[in-house]
């Protein structure tokens, strides 16, 4: 759940963070990098605090409580929006990768047929580096899955939480923990599969994706 | 009520925070040694003609990978002590764990490093009359490990954000530390504040460093 | 590090046991012998349970619980030949039982509740203390019973006895109380102090000890009926009778000499909790004679 959401946050993020990084325009391109180094330079466990304990006191009294109180699911928001904002800084990187790799005649091409900036990355750019990283956002989907795991520490309860919990009360650790285990085991492996035949059948003939040799 | 930012505290509390941060460093040290040097096995044994011994790296790394790191730490602390009828401490399940962990991810890397030795350097050295374990030692691993030294480096910085895990142990890394005066003090916004700079001072310093050295390789 | 020493220690005793002969070692066994074996008792503390176990300015665990556990040290030591080094353990609600089980420590000085359902995986020494739920509030709050928070928020210590407590009472009544799962009392009174919660809810003298160290004890007030009856105790492994004793035993001769009560002084004197007359009763009680 938490990963599906916070998914969806990465991936917008990320793309316009990615494309950002890429533009002509300096000021731009230095905002999205301070961004990417930003977030990825601060362990996600010190991010998940700084948003859960310390955001809601930096905002202004009301603001503070409505995001202690009376936001739906504290726990879950502040867990959605760190994972979504930290993982966009990954999927930058890869949109930033995916669009680099492409050769800049693409680009030129583009202008000389009259095309702006934005019609250039929409029409040209955009539409084949997303194909291009595809196999990468697998592996960072699967990422953002088991970094779910550390929602735990500010009392929300993902999948490894829940096995603790049972734990506790039960002691039937050996279970539980196999169960948290095979589980994600399960997922990751579906996942895998799942995007082996997406990739397949969104691969453009005559580009060759990185992972062969 | 936290209307200003108390700077008093984090001063107040720097040896203790210190000690922490030696702590994490020391477990990102051996954790990088310990797993360059399982991961150099995996890798070894991942390209061996042997199906036996591809089928089981390939296995580990691939199990390895799909599990978050919080998982395998908890294995050792609370499963491992009833599995093995004596107790692990935090410490070690956390070192075991970061070692098992990572050298999942650092065989794949070591891997590519090993490919990326051009096939006629194996064959040239066969020619010469060097045995398997020779050419390892004297021929590819010192290219590869060349190679490879930015991205082992990437790693290393991202086994050192890892180590806040071991919150979870409630080992007194530079992260535990950082949570215990936070919450005695009641001051988070403080600690965590500067918790968050430190790492990313450490961290971007050494990405900083990486993008230096993969230059210089690249010369 | 210390870790290095630990091994070191490790090894080295573990060379004296061979040249002093084992014709002694194996009179013991479970934990006796292993911490004879080691050298080394892990002793598990909590790290916000005042005052009972918690961590000083020093970050050294300090409290009524750790005293006791230092006596039971001290009397092991005595008993198996030898200065027992204390190496201390952090542990919180949901790690004191699995760790204690799973043998990463020796003996857990907290404030963990005397209950049967735990006396399936782990065993206790002789009940040490007398507490019950209550909850903390804000006096602004105006909450008297756990009938006020319907529709408010509670924070609960993962893996308490106070945490069953308050959701059997909610669900038997119906009260609609969204409870926040926190995993010690450091972070609950926390979330009570930063406006997350209304109440947090655990043992009475772990509240009064929280308010003793708040920055604003005057805003603070422990309120309404004890909602369970938790005595405490010190856990030790189970199937150890032998260990056990050698807890009991030294519990026993603190409450049979009095000395229990300068200790007990010492720790609640400053936070104006008198002995009840059902401590008193449980000290007598539990003073076994030889």
């Amino acid at each position: 759940m938490v990963a599906l959401a916070a998914w969806v946050i990465a991936f917008a993020v990320g793309s316009v963070v990615g494309v950002a990084r890429t533009v002509p325009n300096r000021l731009v391109r230095t905002l999205a990098t301070t961004y990417v180094e930003l977030f990825r330079n601060i362990p996600l466990l010190v991010q998940m605090f700084l948003w859960y304990f310390v955001l809601p006191e930096l905002m202004p009294v009301e603001v503070g409580r409505w995001m202690k109180r009376d936001m739906p699911n504290p726990e879950f928001s502040s867990a959605v929006l760190c994972l979504g904002f930290y993982t966009a800084s990954r999927v930058a990187e890869q949109v930033r990768a995916g669009i680099e790799s492409l050769s800049i005649g693409l680009s030129h091409a583009g202008y000389a047929s009259g095309l702006t900036t934005s019609q250039v990355y929409r029409y040209v750019l955009l539409p084949i580096s997303y194909r291009l990283i595809v196999p990468p956002m697998t592996s960072e989907f699967l990422t953002i899955f088991k970094n779910s795991s550390l929602a735990l520490t500010i009392g929300l309860l993902e999948l490894t939480a829940q096995s603790q919990q049972i734990s506790e009360y039960t002691f039937n650790s050996f279970e539980a923990y196999t169960a948290a285990t095979v589980i994600y085991v399960v997922i990751a492996l579906s996942t895998t599969v799942l995007m082996h035949l997406l990739e397949s059948r969104l691969r453009i003939p005559g580009f060759i994706s990185k992972d062969e040799r | 009520m936290f209307g200003e930012f108390d700077t008093q505290i984090v001063v107040k509390s720097l040896p203790f925070l210190w000690q922490g941060l030696q702590l994490s460093l020391l477990l990102t040290g051996l954790g990088i040694l310990g797993g360059v040097a399982a991961g150099t096995l995996l890798a070894l044994m991942r390209l061996s003609s042997f199906k036996v011994f591809s089928l089981f790296s390939a296995t580990y790394v691939n199990l390895i990978r799909s599990v978050p790191l919080i998982l395998v730490i908890f294995w050792f602390y609370f499963l491992v002590p009833l599995a093995i009828g004596r107790p692990v401490g935090s410490f070690y399940s956390a070192l075991i764990a970061f070692i098992i962990f990572e050298a999942a991810y650092y065989s794949e890397i070591i891997r590519a490093g090993i490919q990326s030795v051009a096939r006629g350097q194996v064959w040239a050295g066969q020619a010469t009359g060097l045995g398997y374990w020779q050419i390892q030692r004297y021929i590819v691993l010192p290219q590869a490990f060349r190679n490879m030294v930015p991205i082992l480096l990437t790693q290393a910085i991202i086994l050192f954000q890892d180590t806040s895990l071991v919150f979870v142990v409630s080992l007194r890394d530079f992260m535990t530390a950082s949570a215990i005066v936070a919450q005695k003090e009641g001051r988070l916004v403080e600690m965590y504040t500067f918790a968050a700079a430190v790492y990313f001072v450490i961290c971007f310093a050494g990405s900083m460093l990486v993008k230096r050295l993969s230059k210089e390789i690249a010369r | 590090m210390s870790y290095v020493k630990t091994l070191a220690v490790m090894a080295v005793s573990g060379v004296a046991l061979l040249a002093t002969g084992q014709a002694a070692a194996a009179e013991f066994y479970g934990t006796l012998k292993k911490i004879r074996d080691a050298g080394v008792i892990n002793v598990g503390h909590r790290e916000s349970s005042v005052p009972f176990s918690y961590l000083n300015d020093q970050q050294q665990p300090e409290g009524y619980s750790i005293d006791l556990c230092m006596r039971i040290v001290d009397k092991a030591s005595e008993v198996v030949g030898k200065k027992l080094e204390v190496k201390f353990v952090p542990v919180n609600p949901k790690t004191r039982i699995p760790l204690l089980a799973n043998g990463t420590i020796d003996i857990e000085c907290g404030s963990t509740t005397n209950n049967l359902t735990r006396q399936q995986q782990i065993d206790y020494a002789h009940v040490t203390f007398i507490t019950g739920t209550k909850l903390l509030v804000k006096k602004s709050s105006n909450i008297k019973e756990v009938e006020d928070l319907n529709g408010k928020a509670v924070a609960l210590a993962q893996g308490t006895t106070n945490e069953r407590a308050v959701k059997a009472i909610a669900e038997k009544q119906g009260l609609d109380i969204k409870m926040l799962p926190v995993k010690d009392h450091a972070e609950g009174f926390l979330a009570l102090e930063t406006d997350r919660v209304d109440a947090y809810s655990t043992d009475h003298i772990l509240l009064h000890g929280l308010v003793s160290k708040a920055k604003s004890p005057d805003e603070y007030d422990v309120v309404g009926r004890f909602l369970s009856y938790d005595p405490y105790a010190i856990m030790v492994p189970r199937d150890d009778s032998a260990f056990r004793l050698v807890a009991n035993t030294t519990l026993s001769d603190l409450f049979r000499s009095g000395e229990i009560n300068d200790i007990y002084a010492k720790w609640f004197d400053p936070l104006g909790v008198p002995q009840t007359d059902l401590l008193k009763a449980t000290f007598e009680m539990q003073a076994l004679p030889y």
